[in-house]
């Protein structure tokens, strides 16, 4: 548990399914309280369908663990109700420094693009980020979170999935139509099934520690390959809000595990990094070998996997988190229109089909980032080494270090829900893109235009005729009439032309004119219909 | 595509090619090949075309046989 966090400890209340002759049945279920599992419980609830959450603990995560929240993932809070509680706590910084033993290699400044309302990321605890979603999701009282309820059995049978869940009152059965497993790397719900994690461990091991310290060191990240602080290992320093700082160090493959967790094993290595008069606290560790796995399928029948307990990666590249969070944005609305009839069971398909190509790319970047971290061979160590030779004097070099790629967010570029795009494909976002933010105003209040679609299907109309169309039968969010695009930057981004927006904000379809039996058709495409 | 160079593309061609020998030849064997590897990733960004440079290495591995025979 962090020191610097106040957990607050999320009660056990005895549900009357405990005390139901018959399991009861509920639409959907989700195994894990966690970071993932709870931004899909908010996003059914705004949609109005209630979700039971189960989870074996009663409190947001133990330790700081993910903390760097991608622009994508913010934008994807600000849907969910939470992306100003992030960024107003969080961290935001665009600096960083790669040293090679002691010696300063460059410095870089990740300068935002403009025109965007979130930042390219910013550093924000896990627990913060979990506790702001418990928040909302009590806040918005549709669904219930049942803490220390710790599922034990799960079935699949043909038309619902059967669970057993033991609490401190003792087990109770219920039954689902669609079972969510956000339960992490360790999955029950996929221990239980029985389902192959296939991919590649790492050998080394990294102690990751959380220090409370006072230090006028500014904001930025600082990686070191190589420091004589610690030798033969690579470094990492980043700070988050609360004066903690977040410290990794490679410890090789030959870690003792026990050893390195006992305090007077971690301070000295600590006091070497930060100064031998550096005065800190330990808030939080652990020490971890890094994988890279996914599940061959993430949905087996009635069974969804998303985040850790779909696929693993290392923490280099911030693309656990990040990338568990985008599995939920484009599961939610898919469910929720299976559920509520709009759409075929096929919809759900579509899921395993856009995310299953996200995570292979999440973890190929993630593995040449420890690749190059760790090199596993003579040749990896080799071009490493060269690299870093010419990375001081040649900025070229410079792209090719690899201290972590960061996330960005997945171009779902063969989707089956995609409408092949008729618009001038010379500019503007292709299909299967997630939307692009844009300053504009609205009724003379200046705003961001991302925060006027998501949910639901609209229609982006960006060309300036004036038109009046049919009724498309949903929201028109038409350019020179419901907005203005003061900076141009819309126009920029988006060409012209009228785009046909998914409830995740991704592009299904873009045309060169308004057609209404066209649009008609693409949504059907993009609710799985043929 | 632009596509790999295989027609000659230098006009000294033989004082490239003892520079290339002469600035290796003074080396232990690891800095040799450190040295290569430098001098790979130098040229690949000199080039500045991914497509050619992904042939260059198809080309430069041709005829050679992985190690465990396969």
């Amino acid at each position: 548990m962090a020191k610097s966090f106040a957990y607050e400890t999320y009660p056990y209340r005895r549900s009357s399914d405990q005390d139901a002759s018959t399991p009861v049945h509920h639409p959907v279920v989700v195994v894990g309280g966690g970071l993932v599992g709870l931004a899909f419980a908010v996003d059914m609830a705004l949609h109005g369908v209630p979700v039971v959450v189960v989870d074996d603990n009663n409190q947001v995560s133990t330790g700081s663990r993910s903390i760097c929240v991608a622009k994508r993932s913010l934008e994807i809070f600000d849907r969910l109700g939470i992306g100003d509680r992030c960024v107003e706590k969080g961290i935001t910084w665009n600096k960083g420094k790669v040293l090679r033993g002691d010696h300063l290699l460059y410095a870089f400044d990740l300068q935002p693009e403009p025109g965007h309302k979130r930042p390219a990321f910013i550093n924000l605890q896990q627990y913060y980020v979990e506790s702001y979603l418990v928040d909302r999701f009590n806040e918005l009282g549709v669904g219930e979170a049942r803490w220390l309820n710790k599922v034990t059995s799960v079935a699949q049978h043909d038309d619902h999935v059967a669970l057993t869940i033991e609490t401190p009152d003792g087990p109770y059965d219920i039954t689902c139509d669609w079972l969510i497993a956000a339960d992490g790397v360790k999955s029950a719900v996929r221990h239980a099934l029985d389902l192959p994690f296939v991919g590649e461990t790492f050998n080394d091991h990294f102690l990751i520690t959380d220090v409370v310290m006072q230090s006028d060191m500014p904001t930025e990240r600082r990686f070191w390959f190589d420091p004589s602080f610690h030798g033969g290992g690579s470094a990492l320093l980043h700070k988050q809000p609360d004066s903690v700082w977040r410290i990794d160090l490679q410890l090789g493959p030959d870690a003792d595990r026990e050893e390195e967790m006992k305090e007077e094993n971690i301070l000295p290595r600590l006091h070497a990094m930060l100064g031998q008069d550096a005065k800190f606290t330990i808030d939080w560790g652990s020490l971890y070998t890094f994988q890279c796995r996914r599940l061959e399928k993430f949905r087996h029948d009635r069974v969804l996997f998303v985040g850790d307990a779909a696929h693993t990666v290392s923490p280099f590249g911030a693309r656990g988190g990040n990338g568990g969070i985008q599995d939920i944005d484009n599961l939610a609305w898919k469910l929720v229109a299976v559920l509520n009839g709009s759409a075929p069971d096929s919809l759900v398909e579509s899921y395993d089909a856009e995310r299953i190509p996200a995570a292979d790319e999440n973890i190929m970047n993630s593995t040449r980032a420890t690749d190059f971290m760790a090199p596993k061979n003579a040749t990896m160590a080799l071009f490493r080494e060269a690299v870093l030779d010419l990375a001081e004097h040649h900025p070229f070099a410079r792209a090719f270090v690899n201290s972590g790629r960061l996330s960005v967010p997945d171009i779902y570029e063969n989707s089956p829900l995609s409408t092949a795009c008729d618009a001038d494909a010379s500019d503007g976002l292709p299909p299967g893109s997630p939307a692009m933010d844009a300053p504009i105003t609205v009724e003379g209040r200046d705003t961001w235009l991302l925060d006027h679609f998501g949910g639901h299907f609209c229609l982006l109309d960006m060309n300036q005729d004036g038109a009046a169309h049919e009724d498309p039968g949903m929201h028109v969010f038409k350019i020179g009439r419901d907005f203005q695009d003061t900076h141009g930057m819309a126009e920029q981004r988006y060409g012209s032309g009228i785009y046909l927006m998914r409830p995740d904000q991704h592009v299904a379809a873009r045309f060169a004119s308004f057609d209404a039996d066209a649009i008609r058709t693409a949504q059907r495409h993009a609710l799985g219909g043929t | 595509m632009a596509g790999l160079k295989t027609t000659p593309n230098l006009n000294r061609t033989d004082d490239v090619y003892q520079a290339l020998i002469d600035a290796q030849e003074v080396l232990s064997p690891a800095d040799a090949e450190r040295f290569r590897a430098r001098l790979i990733l130098l040229l690949a960004n000199q080039v500045g075309d991914d497509e050619a440079v992904q042939e260059a290495i198809a080309s430069a591995a041709e005829g050679l046989e992985n190690a465990d025979g396969s």
